[in-house]
C-alpha cells in the first residue's frame, strides 16, 4: 500500500520522510515538484501523479504538502483519507499542523507515523489508541521529561487495540465528568447578482467533547430528527439504532472528536441570513472602476449576526483601490488582490457599506468579470435549520455528567456572484 | 553476508563517509535544530572538546575503539574510518553508557537524522547492541532504526534476531506483536524460514492482535521470498477462518496482495465477512469490499440481465444509442455480445432472474457503510453497488457521494472522477444533486472542470435551459482554462441535444467577438465540429469566420477555420480564394499546422474553383516546397501530383476531387470519462485511464451462477465438538508428531497437521474393515502411520492407557489393529464422526498440506474422502440432531465400560473439590444420556460459598437487577468444552423483570457460548440461577455479551481467571512424572519454555500441607496428585478447550521455603497460572 511518505514545505524543502517498506529515493519528489511548479497554486497540483515507476498521491493542507508514494494498484481516496488522518493527529497532538511544530517534535512525529501504519497499512489511527502508546506533549510533562529524563512513550503498554471499543482507551478517569456538544450548522449558497438564490444547502456536524469516566454508554435524541437528510457517522454510533430508532446511540472515544455530520433535508428552504447589496463597474474609457458593498441582515431568527466578513479576490488588473468603510476595517494585499473587509456585528438600524474607487493599470482592458464575494459570518445560539438536541442520557456509569449543548450557525462556502 | 554482498556494500559506505565528511559544515546546523537540542549547550559534543563532562564520563576510551572494530568488521578495513565525523563517536559513546537517559537522546538524534533522511547507518552496531535494553522508550527507537537500515547492513541486523524470538514467547500480547512486527520488517532474507515459522506461530496465537500482526507480516514475507506462496496462502487461510474484526481486514489485505486469484479461499468466508464488516476498522472495510466486489462478479448472476434484455427486445438502437443508460457489458465485441444475449435470452427465457441470497447479503451489510465518515469507505460501497446492484437500487449511492463532494479538495477530486464516470452510466442518479455541482470561483481550476464535466453528462432536453444559464457565467471567470473547458462543453451539449444547438451556436458565435484570444479560438474549434453537422444552413456563419482570420492569431482556431471555408468552399465561393489569397501572403510565417490546412485549402479550391485560384495554388505549393518543415514538403509534393495535372500524373488523380471533398462525419464529442467503468471504480487505475501494477480486473458477470454451495458453513455443534475434542487429544497425545514437523505444540497449525493424521487413521481403520480396494493408498497410509509408530514405539501403550484413563472415547483404530474387538468398537465410534472430519478436512484442505509430507497428505486426503463416500453409502446417517444423542449414548456406553475396567485408585481423602471423584469427561458422557443438571448438581457442586463471586451487573446500573457470576467448577453438560459459569440474577426493583435472556455476543476468535435458557420472569425481590457455557479457548479474553430484559440491554463482559479455565484429571504419582518428562522432552528442546519454576516464601498461615492445597485449589480448578512425600504437593488438570495437560507442583522445604513448578504446554496458561498461583501462597 502506502511506500513512503515525504512533507514537503510551500518552497520545496523535503523535511520529513518516512518509510514503510523499502527505501524510496528522495528524487521520486522531481516529479511531484515539477508538477507544483507549473500549478499556479498550490490546490491547482494534481493530488495523484504518474510516474515511471511511482504513482505519488499528495494532499495540501495547512500550507504543507504530505506526500505520499504507492507502488501498486490502491483506491486513492483510502490514501488521501489517510494523509488526512495524519495531518489531523499531528494537530491532535500538537494543537495545529505546521512546519515548525513538525520540527520541533520531529521524533515523535516519526514515532506516531510508525505506529499509524504496518508495511503500508494502516494499523492504528484513533487517536485514542495512539495517545495511549505515545503520550502527546503537554507544558507540565515536559518539563517533568527534561528533569528526569523520560520521554513521551507510554509506558504502559495500550490495551485500546484489544478492547472491544477501539476508539476507547480504557481506564478514563475525570473528576468531573462532562459531555459538551456542539451542533454547528453552514450554509453553503450561491447568490447571484440579483440576490436571489441559485443554490443554497445546510450542511451539519455535531462536534462532541466528552470527558466522562469509565464506559459511558451515550444516547442523543434530537426534537425533529426528520430534518436530517443524510448523515455520516463516527465508528462509534450504532447504525441499526439509528435506522430504527432515529437516536444516536454510542460509547464515545475520550476527549474531541465529530459525532457526526449532516445534510438538511432539500425540501426545507434554506433561510439567508443576511442580503448583500452590491455594485462593481469598471469604466469602458479610463481606467477606473467603483466598488459599492452594504451588508445587511435578513432571516435572523432574532439573533444578531456577527463576525461578518467579505472577502474578494480583485481582478489581475487593479493597481490600486481606494475604498472607505462605515463599519469596520478593510485589508488589501496587492500582491495577491485580496480584499478582505471585516465587519463584526451586523447593526440593523446602520447598515455597514464600503465604497469607493478601484484604478486599474493603465491600458489594461476592463475586466470582463465582476469578482464574486466570498462571505463569513457567525450566528450564535441558532441552528438555522432548527434542529434542536432532545436530551442525552447515560448508562453504564453511575455518577452523574455534566452535559451541555451549543448551536452555531456559520456560513460555510457562501458566495455572491456579481 | 556472502562476499560478493560485502563487495558491493564497501563502495557503498565509503561513499557515505565522503558524504558526511562534506556534510559536516552542514550537521553543525542540525544541532540547533530544537528537537536535536533540548540542552543548548551540546555544540562542544561536536567539536569533541576534551574537558566535555560526558568525555569524561567515559573516559576509558575502550569502548570507542569497540566501535571502530565493530565497524570495521561491517564496512571492511577502511583507513579512512579514523575521519569519521565525531559527532557519531559521541554518539556511539553515548548509546554505549549505562544511562538510559543518555542511551535515549542518543536514539532521539539518531531518529531525528532519519526522519531528515541523513544517513545514519555507520551507527548500526552501535545501536543494535541496544535491542535488548530494558527500557522501553529506548526499545522503541531502536526497533525504529532497525527496520530502517537492517536491509543495508544484514549481517549484523542478525544479532538481534534472538531478542525478536524471545519476544514472541513473551506472555505479553503486546511484546509478541511487536517483535513479531520488527521480525517481519527487517527485510534480510536469510532470516525468511525463522519469519515463516514465527508467522505460522502467530497466526494461531490466542490474541486476536498478534494474530492481526501476522496478517500484516504476511505480505511483507511475500515481497521478500515469493517462493514462500504457498506456506503463506496456508496461513491466509486459516486467518480468514478467523472470526475476529480485528484480523479480517488484515487478513484479506494479506490475501489481495498474496494470492488474489485463490477466489475459492473466500467461498466458506464469505458470509462471515459480509456480516462481520461493519465491525471491522474503517480502512480493512475498504480492502474487504473492494475485495467482495470482484468475489461476486465471479460468484453471482448480473442482476440487470432481465431489464437489459428487455430493453434490447424494445429497439437495437436505444441498447447501442449513445444516451443508454444501463448495458453493462460493453467491452465486449459486439457480435459476441449479440452471440451471448441471444444465449442469455435463452436462459432467461427459461427461468426469471431471482438474486443470489447471498448477493443480497452483501448489498444489504455494505449499505449502512455508506453512513461511514472516512471516504475512502463510501467510496468503496458506492463502486460496489454501481458494480453490483440492480439498476433499480444504485440511486442510493448518489447521496452519499455528494455528501463527499463537502470535503477536501482532493477527495472532492478523486469522487468527481468517478461520478463522472458513473454519470455517463446512470445519468438519472445524479440528477435530483445536479446543483451540488454548480461551480463557485473559488474552487480549484482541476475540481472546476471535473464538476463541469458531470455537468455535461447530467444535462438532458429538461435541463438544459438552466445549466446553460450556469455555463454562461463560468464563461465571463477569469480562469481561462476553465473557460475553455466551458466551451467544449457547450459544444458537447449541442451536440447531444439537438434542441439546443441553435441556440448554443448563436452563444459561440457570440463568443467569436469576445476579446479574450483564447476565448475565440476555443469557439472556433468547437463551432467548427459543431457546423460539421449541419453546414449549409450556417453559410453566414463561416462568412463570419472568415472574416476573423484576420484577428486570431492562435494556430488552432485559425487552422480551423481555413479548414471549414477549404471543406464548405461551395457555400462560400466568393470568400474562399479571397482568403486563400491572404494567406499565401502570410504562408512563410504561419505555425505548421496553419500552413497544412492552407495547402489543404489550396488544393480544394483547386480542384472546385481552379479558374480562379490555379496561380495561388501553385505559388503556395512552390512556398512549401521549401519549407522547412519536412511534413509540410511531403503533403507539398503529394498534393502536387495528385491534383495537377501532368502526362505522367497517376490513376489517382482522377479521383482527387473524391478523395479531397468526400463527406467527412461528423465528429462526435464525447465525455473522456466514456467507458471508463470497465475499470473497478474508486481504483487508481479508473482514475489514471491506465491499468496500475497489481491492479485486479473485474471479471465480468457469469453466464450461469457457479454453485452456491460451497459458501454453506453447516458445522452442526456436536460435530465441531466431536471433531475438536478429536484433534485436541491428538495433540495432547503426540507432541513428537507436531515436534517433527517443526512446529511447537501449543499452535494451531500444529493442530491441524495432527488432524490430518487423525483423519487418515480413521480412514484406515476403515479400509481394514471395508472392501479393501484401494490397497496402494492404504498401504502408505499404514506407513506413513507406521513412521509414526516407530517415532514413539515406546510410549504408545502408555499412551493408550491414558487415553482411556482420560475418558475420552477415540477411535483407536491405529493403535490396536491387533484386538479385533477394539477395532470393531472404534468403528463403530467413528462412523457417525466420519461426517465431521470430512466436513473439517475439506474445510482446511490446504492448510493440511502444510507439513513437509504434503504429497502424502494428499493421497491421504484422496483416500479420506473417497472411504468417507463409502462410509456414507454404508452407515448412511444423515448429521442430524437426532444421532447426536445416538452417538453420546455410544460413546458413554464405551467410557463407562473402561470406567469399570479400570477403577482408578480414587483420590486419597483430601480438601480436592468433590466432583474429582468422577472424572470430568465421565460425568459429560452421564449427562449426555440426558440426566439433567438437577440430578447431578447436588453431588458436584461445591457449597457456593467458597467460589468467588464476581459482579456482571451493579443493582444501581441494571435499574434493579443485579447479577452475579461464579464459575461452578462442575463441567458444562450440553458441552464439555465450556467454562461453566453461574449467573445469579436478584431483582431488587419494584418490578419484575421480563425476559431474561443473552444477545448479541461479541466474541474473540473461536469463543463460544452457550447461553442460559430465558428467564420469563423474575418477580420483584427475587433470585434466580442459571448456568451457562462458554468456551474461552483457554485465553483469558473476556467475553462480551449483552443481558437483556424486557425493555434494557446491557453490557456486560466476563473475563475468568486463568484456574478457571482448566478442570481436574486423575493421575497417579508416575503417571504425573511421565507426563512431565514427556512435556519437557518433547518440547523442551523447542524452547523449553514449558516448564516455569519459581521460588517463593510462604505466608505464615499458609505452612503445611492442607493449607497450600486448599490455596492452590482454590486458585485454579485443579485436582490433587496423591503422592507418597508430604514435602511436595501436586496437581493435574487439562484445559477445557484444548485439553493441554496442566500440571503443578509444590515442593516446601524448611522456613516457609518454597520452589513452584508448573508445566504445561500451552505456555502462557503456564506463565499466568504461575502467577495467580504464586498471589495465593503469599498472601
Amino acid at each position: 500500500m502506502i511506500n513512503s511518505l515525504f512533507l514537503i514545505n510551500p518552497s520545496g524543502e523535503m523535511f520529513l520522510e518516512k518509510h514503510w517498506k523499502s527505501v524510496v529515493s528522495r528524487s521520486v519528489c522531481d516529479y511531484f515538484l515539477e508538477a507544483k511548479e507549473k500549478a499556479l497554486e498550490p490546490e491547482d497540483v494534481p493530488p495523484v501523479i504518474h510516474t515511471p515507476h511511482h504513482y505519488l498521491i499528495s494532499i495540501y493542507r495547512d500550507k504543507l504538502f504530505f506526500l505520499s508514494v504507492i507502488q501498486t494498484e490502491v483506491p486513492p481516496l483510502f490514501v488521501i483519507e489517510f494523509l488526512h488522518r495524519v495531518a489531523e493527529m499531528i494537530q491532535d497532538y500538537f494543537g495545529e499542523c505546521s512546519e515548525t511544530v513538525v520540527k520541533d517534535h520531529m521524533v515523535m512525529v516519526y514515532e506516531l507515523l510508525e505506529e499509524m501504519l504496518d508495511n503500508g497499512f494502516p494499523l492504528a489511527t484513533e487517536s485514542n489508541v495512539l495517545k495511549e502508546m505515545i503520550r502527546p506533549p503537554t507544558i507540565l510533562r515536559s518539563v517533568v521529561n527534561t528533569l528526569t529524563g523520560t520521554s513521551n512513550v507510554g509506558d504502559t503498554l495500550l490495551t485500546g487495540q484489544l478492547s472491544t471499543i477501539p476508539w476507547r482507551r480504557a481506564g478514563v478517569r475525570y473528576t468531573n465528568n462532562e459531555a459538551y456538544f456542539d451542533v454547528v450548522e453552514e450554509i453553503d449558497a450561491i447568490l447571484d447578482q440579483s440576490g436571489t438564490t441559485v443554490f443554497a444547502e445546510i450542511q451539519g456536524v455535531v462536534e462532541a467533547c466528552v470527558k466522562l469516566s469509565g464506559m459511558p454508554d451515550l444516547t442523543l435524541s434530537f426534537m425533529n430528527p426528520r430534518l436530517l437528510d443524510d448523515v455520516s457517522f463516527h465508528p462509534c454510533v450504532r447504525y441499526k439504532l439509528w435506522e430504527s430508532e432515529r437516536v444516536l446511540s454510542f460509547i464515545p472515544p475520550d476527549g474531541n472528536f465529530t459525532l457526526m455530520t449532516y445534510h438538511v433535508n432539500a425540501q426545507n428552504l434554506v433561510a439567508i441570513p443576511v442580503y448583500v447589496k452590491q455594485s462593481i463597474s469598471f469604466f469602458e474609457c479610463g481606467s477606473d472602476g467603483r466598488l459599492d458593498v452594504t451588508v445587511g441582515p435578513k432571516q435572523t431568527m432574532g439573533k444578531t449576526v456577527e463576525g461578518v466578513m467579505v472577502t474578494v479576490h480583485l481582478p489581475k488588473t487593479i493597481l490600486s483601490i481606494n475604498l472607505t468603510a462605515t463599519q469596520g476595517s478593510y485589508t488589501y494585499d496587492n500582491g495577491t488582490k485580496l480584499l478582505v473587509w471585516d465587519i463584526g456585528k451586523l447593526n440593523p438600524q446602520k447598515l455597514p457599506n464600503l465604497r469607493g474607487s478601484l484604478s486599474l493599470q493603465a491600458g489594461a482592458p476592463k475586466p470582463e468579470e465582476n469578482p464574486s464575494l466570498n462571505i463569513d459570518l457567525k450566528i450564535q445560539q441558532l441552528a438555522i435549520s432548527g434542529l434542536k438536541v432532545n436530551r442525552l442520557d447515560m448508562f453504564g456509569e453511575k455518577y452523574k455528567p455534566f452535559k451541555g449543548v451549543k448551536y452555531i450557525t456559520k456560513a460555510g462556502k457562501f458566495q455572491v456572484r456579481t | 553476508m556472502t562476499p560478493m554482498q560485502k563487495l558491493l556494500q564497501l563502495p557503498v559506505n565509503a561513499m557515505n563517509m565522503v558524504k558526511t565528511a562534506q556534510d559536516q559544515m552542514g550537521q553543525q546546523d542540525e544541532a540547533k535544530s530544537p528537537v536535536m537540542t533540548p540542552d543548548g549547550g551540546n555544540h562542544n559534543w561536536y567539536n569533541g572538546e576534551p574537558n566535555d563532562p560526558r568525555h569524561i564520563r567515559f573516559g576509558s576510551g575502550g569502548g570507542d575503539q569497540e566501535e571502530r572494530a565493530h565497524l570495521e568488521e561491517g564496512g571492511g578495513s577502511l583507513s579512512s574510518l579514523v575521519t569519521q565525523p565525531l559527532r557519531h563517536d559521541d554518539l556511539k559513546e553515548m548509546l554505549d553508557s549505562n544511562k538510559d537517559s543518555l542511551k535515549l537522546e542518543a536514539m532521539k538524534r539518531i531518529v531525528a537524522m532519519i526522519a531528515r533522511g541523513k544517513n545514519a547507518s555507520d551507527l548500526f552496531p552501535a545501536v543494535v547492541k541496544n535491542v535488548a535494553c530494558k527500557n522501553i522508550e529506548v526499545k522503541k527507537l531502536v526497533y525504529v532504526y532497525l527496520v530502517r537500515y537492517a536491509e543495508e547492513q544484514q549481517d549484523l541486523a542478525l544479532l538481534s534476531i534472538s531478542t525478536f524470538q524471545r519476544g514472541l514467547k513473551d506472555p505479553n500480547q503486546l511484546i509478541r506483536a511487536s517483535a513479531l512486527r520488527v521480525l517481519s520488517s527487517i527485510r534480510v532474507t536469510i532470516i525468511v524460514p525463522i519469519m515463516m515459522l514465527a508467522i505460522k506461530e502467530a497466526a494461531s496465537d490466542m490474541s486476536p492482535y498478534v494474530r492481526k500482526t501476522a496478517a500484516h507480516a504476511i505480505p511483507k514475507l511475500y515481497s521478500l521470498d515469493p517462493e514462500q506462496k504457498d506456506c503463506l496462502i496456508e496461513v491466509i487461510e486459516k486467518l480468514l477462518a478467523d472470526k475476529t474484526t480485528l484480523v479480517a481486514g488484515s487478513v484479506v489485505m494479506a490475501f489481495e496482495e498474496v494470492c488474489p486469484e485463490r477466489i475459492d479461499l473466500i467461498h466458506k468466508n464469505y458470509r462471515k465477512l459480509c456480516n462481520l464488516l461493519i465491525d471491522v476498522e474503517e480502512w480493512g472495510q475498504v480492502v474487504i469490499i473492494n475485495m467482495l466486489t470482484r468475489y461476486a462478479r465471479t460468484q453471482f448472476l448480473n442482476p440487470n440481465m432481465n431489464e437489459s434484455l428487455l430493453e434490447e427486445g424494445g429497439g437495437e438502437k436505444a441498447f447501442y444509442g449513445s444516451d443508454n443508460d444501463d448495458d453493462t457489458d460493453d467491452e465486449e465485441d459486439k457480435e459476441e455480445k449479440e452471440k451471448k444475449k441471444t444465449e442469455a435470452t435463452a436462459i432467461v427465457k427459461r427461468k426469471p432472474y431471482v438474486m443470489d441470497p447471498d448477493h443480497r447479503l452483501l448489498l444489504r451489510n455494505t449499505k449502512p457503510l455508506l453512513q461511514s465518515r472516512n471516504a475512502a469507505v463510501v467510496m468503496a460501497v458506492a463502486q460496489l453497488y454501481f458494480h453490483l446492484a440492480p439498476k433499480a437500487e444504485v440511486g442510493v449511492i448518489a447521496k452519499a457521494l455528494v455528501r463527499l463532494m463537502r470535503s477536501h479538495s482532493e477527495v472532492q477530486y478523486v469522487v468527481l472522477q468517478n461520478v463522472a464516470t458513473m454519470s455517463i452510466k446512470r445519468r438519472g442518479m445524479f440528477e435530483p444533486y445536479l446543483k451540488s455541482f454548480y461551480i463557485r470561483s473559488t474552487d480549484p481550476t482541476q475540481i472546476k472542470v471535473l464538476k463541469l464535466e458531470v455537468l455535461t453528462n447530467l444535462a438532458n432536453e429538461t435541463n438544459i435551459s438552466t445549466i446553460l444559464r450556469e455555463f454562461q457565467t463560468y464563461i465571463k471567470s477569469n480562469d481561462k482554462d476553465f473557460v475553455a473547458a466551458t466551451i467544449q462543453a457547450i459544444g458537447r451539449c449541442a451536440t447531444n441535444i439537438g434542441e439546443v444547438r441553435d441556440t448554443c451556436l448563436n452563444g459561440l458565435v457570440q463568443l467569436l467577438s469576445n476579446r479574450d484570444e483564447l476565448v475565440v479560438a476555443e469557439s472556433v474549434v468547437v463551432i467548427k465540429k459543431l457546423l460539421q453537422m449541419q453546414p449549409e444552413q450556417h453559410s453566414d456563419i463561416i462568412k463570419h469566420m472568415a472574416k476573423l482570420t484576420d484577428n486570431i492569431q492562435v494556430p488552432m482556431a485559425r487552422a480551423s477555420i481555413l479548414w471549414l471555408i477549404g471543406e464548405y468552399c461551395e457555400h462560400v465561393p466568393k470568400i474562399a480564394p479571397d482568403v486563400l489569397r491572404k494567406m499565401a501572403k502570410t504562408f512563410t510565417n504561419e505555425e505548421d499546422i496553419v500552413k497544412l490546412q492552407i495547402i489543404n485549402l489550396a488544393a480544394k479550391l483547386y480542384l472546385t474553383n481552379s479558374k480562379q485560384t490555379k496561380l495561388l495554388t501553385q505559388y503556395v505549393l512552390n512556398l512549401a516546397k521549401y519549407d522547412q518543415n519536412y511534413d509540410i514538403r511531403d503533403r507539398a509534393r503529394f498534393i502536387r501530383q495528385l491534383i495537377v495535372p501532368t502526362d505522367k500524373s497517376g490513376a489517382l488523380s482522377k479521383y482527387a476531387k473524391k478523395l479531397f471533398l468526400a463527406l467527412k462525419p461528423a465528429p462526435v464529442l464525447e465525455s473522456p470519462f466514456k467507458d471508463r467503468d470497465h475499470f473497478q471504480l474508486g481504483s487508481l487505475s479508473h482514475l489514471l485511464n491506465a491499468k496500475a501494477g497489481g491492479y485486479q480486473v473485474l471479471p465480468d458477470w457469469p453466464e450461469a451462477a457457479p454453485d452456491p454451495s460451497v459458501r454453506n458453513v453447516e458445522v452442526p455443534e456436536w460435530t465441531k465438538c466431536s471433531s475438536r475434542e478429536k484433534r485436541k487429544e491428538k495433540k495432547a497425545d503426540k507432541p513428537f508428531y507436531s515436534d517433527s514437523e517443526g512446529e511447537s505444540g501449543p499452535t494451531e497449525s500444529a493442530d491441524s497437521a495432527s488432524d490430518t493424521a487423525s483423519g487418515s487413521e480413521s480412514g484406515s481403520g476403515s479400509e481394514e474393515s471395508g472392501s479393501g480396494s484401494e490397497s496402494e493408498e492404504s498401504n502408505e497410509e499404514s506407513e506413513s502411520a507406521s513412521e509414526e509408530d516407530e517415532e514413539e514405539e515406546g510410549k504408545k501403550k502408555k499412551k493408550n492407557v491414558e487415553k482411556i484413563k482420560a475418558r475420552k472415547p477415540v477411535p483407536e483404530s491405529e493403535s490396536e489393529p491387533s484386538s479385533g474387538e477394539d477395532v470393531k468398537k472404534s468403528e463403530k465410534k467413528s462412523k457417525p464422526r466420519i461426517g465431521s472430519s470430512e466436513s473439517e478436512s475439506e474445510e482446511d484442505n490446504d492448510s493440511e498440506s502444510e507439513s513437509s509430507e504434503s504429497e502424502e497428505e494428499e493421497s491421504e486426503e484422496e483416500s479420506e474422502e473417497e472411504t468417507k463416500k463409502k462410509k456414507k453409502t454404508t452407515a448412511s446417517k444423515p448429521p442430524s440432531k437426532p444421532p447426536k444423542k445416538e452417538n453420546k449414548k455410544e460413546k458413554k456406553e464405551m467410557s463407562l465400560l473402561d470406567f469399570d475396567d479400570f477403577d482408578p485408585a480414587p483420590s486419597p481423602s483430601q480438601v480436592t473439590p468433590l466432583n474429582n471423584f468422577l472424572s470430568s469427561s465421565l460425568v459429560t458422557d452421564l449427562e449426555g444420556l440426558s440426566l439433567t443438571d438437577n440430578v447431578l448438581s447436588p453431588t458436584t457442586i461445591i457449597p457456593s460459598g467458597n467460589l468467588k463471586t464476581y459482579e456482571l451487573l451493579h443493582r444501581i446500573t441494571g435499574e434493579g437487577l443485579s447479577v452475579e457470576y461464579c464459575f461452578s467448577r462442575q463441567p458444562f453438560s450440553p458441552d464439555p468444552h465450556m467454562v461453566a459459569v453461574k449467573i445469579q440474577f436478584t431483582n431488587s426493583a419494584t418490578s419484575e423483570a421480563k425476559s431474561l435472556h443473552v444477545e448479541d455476543a461479541k466474541l474473540q476468535s473461536g469463543m463460544r457460548i452457550k447461553e442460559f435458557p430465558e428467564i420469563e420472569v423474575l418477580p420483584a425481590g427475587e433470585t434466580v440461577s442459571v448456568v451457562m457455557g462458554i468456551d474461552f479457548c483457554d485465553s483469558t479474553q473476556a467475553a462480551n455479551f449483552q443481558l437483556c430484559t424486557h425493555t434494557r440491554k446491557f453490557f456486560v463482559s466476563i473475563q475468568p481467571p486463568v484456574g478457571e479455565l482448566m478442570m481436574p484429571i486423575f493421575m497417579t504419582e508416575n503417571e504425573f512424572k511421565k507426563e512431565q518428562e514427556m512435556l519437557l522432552q518433547s518440547l523442551g528442546q523447542l524452547m523449553g519454555m514449558n516448564e516455569i519454576t519459581e521460588k517463593l516464601t510462604l505466608e505464615e498461615k499458609c505452612q503445611g500441607e492442607h493449607a497450600v492445597v486448599q490455596r492452590v485449589t482454590t486458585a485454579a480448578n485443579l485436582s490433587r496428585v496423591p503422592c507418597g512425600s508430604d514435602k511436595e504437593c501436586r496437581f493435574a488438570g487439562k484445559t477445557v478447550t484444548s485439553g493441554s495437560l496442566v500440571l503443578v507442583s509444590v515442593v516446601t522445604k524448611e522456613d516457609g521455603a518454597a520452589q513452584l513448578t508448573v508445566n504445561c504446554e500451552k505456555m502462557v496458561i503456564g506463565t499466568m497460572l504461575v502467577k495467580d498461583i504464586l498471589q495465593a501462597l503469599t498472601q
